[in-house]
């Protein structure tokens, strides 16, 4: 599809840790058109943040490993690209937002410092216009008295204007894709609430496109134009968002929507609840992943691993049950 | 007010300051104001909510109430007797019917104990039960709480984050308490799980008829769960009455702000609603702002709001709210 800004294909990725080899990505493939907002979500271990950083050749090695795929963006295979070019891309061109802001700034430098040096590195500015269009970006960001803040350290900020300045660093280089992991969740609702609006209105006038991680099918239904569910390092579920939440399809996000209690709770109704844990997988299952937990499952569901299908246009499940019918599809 | 037989636990005007000291002496120069001055009862069998941002001061109402720190002011009478007033024994054998759940079911179980040493361990320091009394308690506890019986002699690592805090509320069981701080339970776990984890706090509450109070920052799971809310705001209680009052005509600037921001997980609905987004961070507790503690962020301040501490009144019947100009919201 020529219309695809990203196009992730097969992707697959393990970590080697003491009690064996982790499957944490087992053959991942979606694509990201211009402009669009992509919801990633699923519980924690499920694969998004590997995935995303494998895309951006991030994942250490070892212990980590691409073991295949491709991922083309304008044209080239970033997994095949030299080291010097995907430093670029990151650079300039696909940003990302990481969960804890701590751990991407350095603490011993400026705000200041840390956002004028890929300016001057990838765009080639002087250190004044460095300077002039840090302030800018720390404003747009809606962060008060931007100029003087250049001269703090990141300590000296609270935990959403840390996420402000992490937005004001991946936008400097007006990237074409910002991934964001789980940008919102160490933050109140009230903060929550500000950065999600300030990253609405930073898409529509800036026209990138997002991927926004995330466990909490809350912030992606307010965000996202489409969505895609992870489980055990599978893409299980992909949909337009409104078609997501009023058709789920795969048993395991129709239990996670069914076990969230709601702000507008009409009467108390018992929580739908999925029973055991999402699993760590020293195997590349030859079933599906959710079997063991899932309430639909029938006797072919043991046997192979469903492939993703289309259900609807634009829909697809990774599963053998048709949950309208409890029939196998 | 309620029916005082039905209150179990009345708590007043709750003050509770960490003093912070400087330099080689350690002369003290300020204090965290954590909690301000907080009144609420909780009734028998009810589960009170208590919500509010991060370091607003939930936790340490909690920890205060247990009587883990000793409050700077104010009264906490459980089943009619003041607890502030208990010393030495008489407090620790009043502990046993008051009991917590921790947010961090991987830092709250001693690594080095088996699960069964764990759950038994207040059976020993109370001295309520002989070595086989104890076996089987704990045997009868694991099956309360969903696990099977047969764990007993692993150790926490072995668990998964839902199942250590199943662990957790077993040994918050082990004593028969009457009345349970539940702090932010399930905010560590995973979505599929924190479902699990709350369904079993129900059924446990109305198994035993236990009292709690819920703390946590997600107004979702608040409403589930709850019989009736306090909104906590930097160290004092915002707005409190009943469950439904709270979420469907809130009265304060705060409450309404707050429920605004919470996503639903639904686009249709989420397009729906309107926002009030709050400007700026809450402020220090060290230095509270004078007059209402929210006025700093309130869209709907005025000169007064600085200079008066707003009353805590009821607007409603069992409906409390601290603002000044909440009257504009009871229709
Ligand atoms: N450096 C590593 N070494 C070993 N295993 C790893 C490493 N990084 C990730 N994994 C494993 O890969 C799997 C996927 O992890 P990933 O971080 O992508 O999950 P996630 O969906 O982002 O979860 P979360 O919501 O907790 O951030 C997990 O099982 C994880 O334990
Ligand atoms: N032992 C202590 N000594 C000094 N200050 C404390 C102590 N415990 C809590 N505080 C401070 O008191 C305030 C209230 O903290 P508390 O933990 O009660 O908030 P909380 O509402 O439970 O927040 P969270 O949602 O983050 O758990 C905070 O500013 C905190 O830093
Ligand atoms: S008292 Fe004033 S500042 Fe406080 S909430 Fe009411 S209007 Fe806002
Ligand atoms: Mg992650
Ligand atoms: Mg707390």
């Amino acid at each position: 599809m020529p219309d695809l800004l990203l196009d992730v294909q097969g992707l697959e990725t393990t970590f080697k840790t003491p009690d064996g080899v982790v499957h944490a990505v087992n053959g991942v493939s979606f694509g990201l058109k211009e402009g669009e907002t992509l919801g990633v979500v699923g519980e924690s271990g499920c694969g998004k943040t590997v995935t995303m950083m494998s895309v951006l050749r991030l994942i250490q090695s070892p212990p980590g490993k691409i073991v295949a795929g491709k991922a083309f963006f304008f044209g080239q295979d970033l997994l095949q690209i030299s080291n010097e070019d995907i430093r670029h891309v990151r650079g300039a061109q696909i940003s990302m937002i990481f969960q804890d802001p701590m751990t991407s700034l350095n603490p011993v430098l400026t705000i200041g410092y840390q956002m004028e040096e890929p300016l001057i590195l990838h765009i080639g500015m002087s250190q004044k216009q460095a300077r002039t269009r840090a302030a800018e970006l720390l404003g747009m960001v809606g962060l008060p008295n931007a100029k003087e803040r250049l001269n703090d350290y990141p300590h000296q900020f609270s935990g959403g204007m840390r996420q402000r300045v992490m937005i004001a660093m991946a936008l400097s280089c007006s990237p074409q894709i910002l991934i964001a992991d789980e940008p919102t969740t160490a933050l109140d609702v009230t903060i929550q609430a500000q950065i999600t609006d300030l990253v609405k209105r930073l898409r529509d006038e800036l026209g990138m496109a997002i991927i926004w991680i995330t466990h909490d099918l809350g912030i992606v239904a307010g965000l996202a134009q489409r969505v895609i569910v992870m489980y055990g390092g599978y893409i299980i579920e992909e949909a337009p968002v409104r078609e997501l939440y009023a058709n789920p399809r795969h048993p395991y996000t129709l239990g996670l929507l069914g076990s969230l209690p709601r702000v507008d709770e009409k009467e108390h109704t018992r929580l739908f609840s999925i029973e055991g844990q999402p699993p760590v997988l020293y195997q590349k299952p030859e079933v599906c992943p959710f079997a063991p937990r899932c309430k639909w499952a029938i006797e072919h569901c043991w046997k192979e691993n469903p492939m993703l299908e289309s259900v609807a246009p634009e829909h697809r499940i990774a599963c053998w049950v048709d949950t309208k019918t409890g029939r196998a599809l | 007010m309620a029916d005082e037989n039905n209150v179990l636990l009345r708590v007043e005007n709750l003050v509770m300051h960490f003093p912070i000291y400087r330099g080689v002496i350690g002369r003290q120069v300020g204090a965290v104001h954590a909690v301000d001055g907080v009144s609420f009862t909780v009734k028998r069998g009810e589960t009170l909510g208590l919500v509010g941002e991060s370091g607003c001061g939930k936790t340490t109402t909690g920890r205060t109430i247990l009587r883990l720190y000793k409050p700077t002011a104010g009264n906490i009478v459980f089943d009619g007797v003041d607890l502030v007033k208990l010393k030495g024994e008489e407090m620790r054998q009043m502990r046993r019917k008051l009991q917590m759940i921790f947010q961090d079911p991987y830092a709250s179980l001693n690594p080095r104990m088996t699960i069964s040493d764990i759950i038994g361990e207040p059976l020993i320091v109370y001295n309520v039960a002989n070595a086989k009394e104890i076996q089987e308690r704990v045997e009868h506890l694991l099956e309360i709480v969903k696990l099977n019986p047969a764990f007993a002699n692993r150790y926490p690592h072995e668990f998964s984050g839902g199942q250590r805090q199943r662990i957790g509320v077993a040994r918050a069981l082990a004593l028969q308490p009457s009345f349970i701080v539940c702090d932010e339970p399930i905010s560590a776990l995973d979505v599929s799980i924190q479902a699990q984890v709350i369904n079993l706090l129900e059924d446990l509450q109305k198994q035993f008829n236990l009292t709690y109070l819920f703390i946590a920052h997600d107004l979702s799971v608040v409403r589930h769960i709850s019989d009736r809310v306090a909104v906590m705001y930097l160290g004092v209680i915002a707005e409190m009455a009943s469950r439904d009052e709270v979420y469907k005509s809130p009265l304060h600037p705060y409450t309404q702000a707050l429920l605004s921001a919470v996503p639903i997980p639904d686009p249709v609905e989420d397009a729906k609603r309107k926002r009030t987004i709050l400007e700026g961070d809450v402020p220090s507790p060290v230095n509270p702002p004078s007059g209402c503690h929210f006025r700093t962020r309130c869209p709907i301040a005025k000169q007064i709001c600085s200079e008066q501490k707003p009353e805590f009144r009821e607007l409603r019947p069992d409906h409390f709210v601290a603002c000044h100009f909440a009257d504009q919201f009871v229709n």
